[in-house]
C-alpha cells in the first residue's frame, strides 16, 4: 500500500554524509538589504526618519540656509513675524528662524557628541563587569547605585555649578551621569552572553580580558544597544535643553533651542507662540527618534520571535 | 490489541489527507509538508520518525489544525470525528484543542508555568472547556498521577514545577494532557530530553496509561527504539513526505526503503577496543566541589592512554561534566592533580600557559552555544592558528581550507555564519576549531546528542578517522552507550560523583556488572518492541536483591 507513494527525495543523498547538504541560497548583503529593508519599514519609522534627516540636514547646512548670522543683531526687539523676519526678532533684537537653525546645529551636535561618549563609557564599563564579574563587578555596580541614587538633574546641576559651564565640561558630566543606565543595560545583556560556550571556548583558549568583550560578547548585544542609543539620544537631548533652560547648558550667544524658550518666554503672556516652536522642534525629534527606535526593536525582537 | 484489523470499516478518528504545509525561511516561503495522508483509528498508536526537518512535529501540531508562528496550512484536510478541523473557525477549533486531542511537548520544564502549582494547571484545561467542577478535576488528578506512578500523587500536585525531576514533570505533563480524558494525544518528542534511565519510566507509564484509557495517539520522536515499543504502526518520515509506512513489527523486521534501514542500522557501529600504552592524561584523585555546596566528584581517577578514547558514562547530575570543567581548569579541584604526559598541570586556568592550553581542546554538546554567531567560519577556525600558532594572511587561509576539508566540509562555507549551517556542519565547524590547535586531547562533551542519529554516526565515524591519521585522545563524556560502543576504548561509569566501574570496553560490558552498570545497559531501548515489556517484567519478578 505504500508503495503508491513516491519518494523520490529519499535516496540520492544517502551517499554522502547526511549533513552535507547543498548550501542555502546566499544572503543578500550590504546596500541591497538596506533599502529592501527600507521599503518594508512601517509608514512610522519612515516617518521618524525622514524628520531626522531633516534635522541633520538642516543641521549641517545651517550657516547656507539661515538668512542671517547666528548672533548678528538685526533689528528690533520682539518683532512681529515679516517677510523679513518671518519668524521674527528675539529679546536683544536676533532673527528666531536664524537661531531655530543654528540650533539644530549646537543643540543636536552637543547631544549626538554627549550620547557618543555616554556608550563609550558605559559600554566599557559595562563589558568589563559583566566579563570579569566578582569584585570588579561588585565594585562598578555599587559606583553606579551610588550616581544613580542622586536625582540625575539636580545631580547635573550641582556639578555644573562646582566645574564650571563650558561645553566640553557640559558633555563630560552629562555622559558620566547617562553612563549609568547603559552600564547597567550593558551589563545586564552582557552577563547573558558570558555564560555562552563559546565565551568559555575564548576563555579556555587563553583570550585576554580585551578579546572576550570586544570580540565575543559585544558583537552580540550591539542590537539592544543601538536601540537604547536611540532612546538615551532622547533623554540627553531632553536633560541638555532643560539644562540650557536653567541657565547652566549651552550659554549664550550660542543659539539653543532650550536656552531660546527661556530667553523669550515673557512673550507667551502675550499670546504669542513663537517662544513655543524651540521646544515643539525638541519634541518632534524626540518623537521621531522614538518612532526609528520602535520600528528597529520590533525588527530585532521580530527576528528571535520565530520558533 | 489494535483496533484496526478486522473489526470492520469503522470510521477512524483522525484522517488527514493531503495535507501540505509551507513554512518561512529568510522571507520566502517553502514547503516543509508535502502532501502527507494520515489515517488513525480509535485506540491506536501511531508512530512518526524521521530525522530533524522530516516534519513530524508540524504534522503533529497539525492534528490540533495549529500552525506554528512562521509556518502556514496550504492545503489538505484533517477530519477528527467527521468534522474537518481546517474548515472550522479558530474559535470552534479551541473547543476540540485540550478536551479532545491534547499535545504533550518535548520540554515539560518550557511547557509548565514555573509560577503556577502543577494541580492549578492541570485543573486548567478541565474547567476552561466545562468538562467538569473544579473538585471533581481534583480527585481524578490524584488518580492519574497514582497512574503514572508518580511518587506522593495525593500531594504531589501540590507542588511547583521546579520541585520535581525532569522525569517527573513530564509524566505530569502526560497527567495534564490527559486531563479531559481526550480521544487524541500527541506526544512531540517527550523523553528525547530525559536519561535513560528515567525514559524508560516514562514510556512505561505512557504505555500504560494510553492504553488503560484506550487514548489514540501520535507518537513522534526520532529514536526508531523508542517508538518501537509504543506504536502499533509507524510511519517514517523525510523531507515532508512519506518515505515508508507500515506495521511495527513488519518494519521492523523488513524495511523496504534503504533509509529506513540506514535508521534501523544506525546503533550498529561499533569500534575494537585496543589497548594504550604510554599514559597521556591522568587524573589522580580528583575531588572537587562547587562554591559551598557538596562534593560533585569524590577521589576520581582516570588514565587516558595516548591515542586512544576513554568514555566517561553516568547521567545527569553524575559529575562527569564537572570533571571536564577540572581538567580544562575552569574548577579547580580541592584534592588531586591531573597530568599531561609527565608534566603536572596547574589547577587554574590562569595559571596555565598557551602551550598547556593548546594541549586540551574542547568539543561541546551544543554547537549552537559553542559558535560565536557573529563570527564567520573562517574567523571561528582561524583564529586558533592565529594566536597559538602564529599563521596570518594566506598560510591561515590555506590552513582553515585543510581544516574544513579533513572534517568533510566545502569550501564555500569559509564566509559562513553559523546561523546559515546545518547542526551536524555546525559541529564539524567546532571540531575543525578543536584540531586547529593541534592538540594531544580533546575533550568531548556530548557531541552527538543535540544531533540526529545518522548525522551523529557522521559525526562518530569522522573522530574516528581524526583519531586513526592524527592519533589525538579523546575524553569522551556521554550517556548514550550506543555512542560508547562506538568509539571508546576503555569505560568509565560514574555515578553521583563517584567512578562504580572502570576498564577496558569489554570488561566492563560483559557481566558480571556492578549494579549501576546493570541498570544503565538495560535502559538503553533496543530495536525490538517487546523490550519495553520484557524489561519491566524482569525488574518486576527480580526484585533488587
Amino acid at each position: 500500500m505504500t508503495e503508491s507513494t513516491p519518494t523520490k527525495a529519499a535516496d540520492p543523498a544517502l551517499d554522502g554524509p547526511a549533513d552535507t547538504l547543498e548550501p542555502p541560497p546566499a544572503r543578500i548583503h550590504g546596500w541591497r538589504a538596506a533599502w529592501r529593508e527600507l521599503v518594508k519599514a512601517p509608514l512610522t519609522g519612515k516617518i521618524g526618519l525622514v524628520i531626522v534627516l531633516v534635522y541633520i540636514f538642516t543641521a549641517i547646512f545651517a550657516p547656507v540656509l539661515a538668512p542671517y548670522g547666528e548672533t548678528e543683531v538685526v533689528g528690533k526687539q520682539f518683532q512681529q513675524w515679516s517677510s523679513a523676519h518671518p519668524l521674527g526678532t528675539d529679546n536683544l533684537g536676533r532673527d528666531v528662524l536664524t537661531r531655530m537653525i543654528y540650533g539644530a546645529r549646537n543643540t543636536v551636535g552637543v547631544t549626538f557628541l554627549t550620547t557618543c561618549l555616554t556608550f563609550v563609557i558605559g559600554a566599557a564599563t559595562g563589558l568589563l563587569a559583566a566579563a570579569v564579574g566578582g569584585w570588579t563587578d561588585q565594585m562598578l555596580s555599587r559606583i553606579v547605585d551610588v550616581l544613580m541614587a542622586i536625582p540625575l538633574l539636580i545631580f547635573a546641576l550641582l556639578l555644573l555649578t562646582i566645574f564650571g559651564t563650558s561645553i566640553p565640561m557640559l558633555v563630560l558630566i552629562v555622559a558620566v551621569l547617562e553612563s549609568t543606565r547603559v552600564f547597567r543595560l550593558t551589563r545586564a545583556v552582557g552577563m547573558n552572553i558570558v555564560v555562552m560556550d563559546y565565551v568559555e571556548v575564548a576563555k579556555l583558549r587563553g583570550e585576554g580580558l580585551g578579546w572576550v568583550m570586544g570580540r565575543e560578547v559585544l558583537p552580540n548585544i550591539l542590537s539592544p544597544l543601538f536601540a537604547e542609543f536611540g532612546l538615551r539620544f532622547c533623554f540627553i537631548f531632553l536633560l541638555i535643553s532643560a539644562l540650557s533652560f536653567l541657565g547652566l547648558g549651552l550659554q549664550p550667544p550660542t543659539a539653543d533651542w532650550g536656552s531660546m524658550v527661556r530667553e523669550n518666554a515673557i512673550l507667551i503672556t502675550f499670546g504669542d507662540f513663537t517662544p513655543l516652536l524651540p521646544a515643539a522642534a525638541i519634541a518632534v525629534l524626540t518623537i521621531a527618534v522614538n518612532l526609528i527606535v520602535d520600528w528597529f526593536l520590533h525588527k530585532t525582537s521580530g527576528l528571535r520571535d520565530d520558533h | 490489541m489494535t483496533t484496526n484489523g478486522n473489526s470492520g470499516p469503522a470510521e477512524p478518528l483522525l484522517q488527514i489527507r493531503g495535507l501540505r504545509i509551507e513554512g518561512q525561511s529568510q522571507e520566502i516561503w517553502q514547503e516543509i509538508v508535502k502532501g502527507i495522508d494520515l489515517t488513525l483509528q480509535r485506540g491506536e498508536i501511531l508512530g512518526l520518525i524521521g530525522e530533524s526537518g522530516a516534519g513530524k512535529s508540524t504534522i503533529g501540531l497539525a492534528a490540533l489544525a495549529f500552525a506554528r508562528g512562521g509556518c502556514r496550512i496550504t492545503g489538505g484536510e484533517v477530519i477528527f470525528d467527521g468534522e474537518d478541523l481546517l474548515k472550522l473557525p479558530e474559535r470552534r477549533r479551541r473547543a476540540y484543542r485540550g478536551k479532545r486531542i491534547a499535545y504533550v511537548a518535548q520540554s515539560a520544564a518550557a511547557a509548565f508555568n514555573p509560577a503556577h502549582r502543577l494541580i492549578d494547571q492541570y485543573i486548567e484545561t478541565a474547567v476552561t472547556h466545562g468538562v467538569m467542577s473544579e473538585k471533581q478535576a481534583r480527585q481524578e488528578a490524584v488518580e492519574l498521577y497514582r497512574q503514572l506512578q508518580l511518587p506522593d500523587p495525593e500531594t504531589f500536585g501540590q507542588r511547583y514545577p521546579h520541585q520535581v525531576s525532569g522525569g517527573q514533570l513530564q509524566r505530569a505533563m502526560v497527567a495534564t494532557a490527559m486531563a479531559c480524558k481526550p480521544d487524541l494525544l500527541v506526544f512531540d518528542e517527550p523523553t528525547t530530553a530525559l536519561d535513560v534511565t528515567t525514559q524508560i519510566e516514562v514510556l512505561a507509564a505512557i504505555k500504560d496509561t494510553v492504553r488503560k484509557y484506550d487514548t489514540a495517539a501520535i507518537y513522534i520522536t526520532h529514536d526508531l527504539a523508542v517508538v518501537a515499543q509504543l506504536a502499533d504502526r509507524i510511519m517514517v518520515l523525510r523531507y515532508g513526505e512519506l518515505v515508508e509506512e507500515g506495521n511495527t513489527r513488519e518494519l521492523l523486521e523488513n524495511p523496504r526503503k534503504s533509509y529506513t534501514r540506514k535508521l534501523l542500522a544506525v546503533r550498529g557501529l561499533r569500534k575494537d577496543e585496543e589497548r594504550g600504552e604510554t599514559s597521556l592524561l591522568t587524573i589522580s584523585n580528583i575531588s572537587a566541589a562547587y562554591a559551598r555546596s557538596a562534593m560533585v566528584l569524590r577521589d576520581v581517577s582516570i588514565r587516558v592512554p595516548e591515542g586512544r578514547t576513554v568514555a566517561v558514562v553516568g547521567e545527569s547530575g553524575s559529575g562527569k561534566s564537572t570533571l571536564a570543567r577540572v581538567i580544562t581548569g575552569l574548577l579547580p579541584p580541592l584534592e588531586g592533580s591531573i597530568s599531561l604526559r609527565d608534566q603536572v598541570l596547574p589547577a587554574t586556568l590562569s595559571a596555565r600557559n598557551k602551550d598547556t592550553l593548546r594541549r586540551v581542546q574542547m568539543i561541546y554538546q551544543l554547537p549552537d552555544t559553542a559558535l560565536n554567531p557573529r563570527q564567520r567560519v573562517r574567523d571561528i577556525i582561524g583564529r586558533p592558528l592565529q594566536f597559538y600558532l602564529g599563521l596570518t594572511g594566506r598560510k591561515r587561509r590555506e590552513r582553515v581550507k585543510e581544516l574544513l576539508e579533513m572534517t568533510e566540509l566545502d569550501e564555500r562555507y569559509l564566509d559562513r555564519y553559523p546561523a546559515e549551517l546545518s547542526g551536524g556542519q555546525k559541529q564539524r565547524v567546532c571540531i575543525a576549531r578543536a584540531l586547529a590547535a593541534e592538540p594531544d586531547l580533546i575533550i568531548c562533551d556530548e557531541v552527538t546528542s543535540a544531533l540526529d542519529q545518522l548525522v551523529a554516526e557522521h559525526v562518530l565515524r569522522l573522530l574516528l578517522r581524526l583519531q586513526r591519521e592524527l592519533k589525538v585522545s579523546y575524553l569522551f563524556i556521554t550517556h548514550d552507550l550506543a555512542t560508547v560502543n562506538a568509539i571508546a576504548d576503555d569505560v568509565v561509569v560514574m555515578c553521583e560523583g563517584r567512578i562504580v566501574e572502570q576498564g577496558p570496553k569489554t570488561e566492563v560490558f560483559t557481566p558480571p556488572h556492578e549494579d549501576y552498570t546493570q541498570i544503565l545497559l538495560d535502559s538503553v531501548p533496543e530495536m525490538d518492541p517487546d523490550w519495553l515489556d520484557r524489561v519491566l517484567e524482569e525488574r518486576k519478578t527480580v526484585p533488587a536483591a
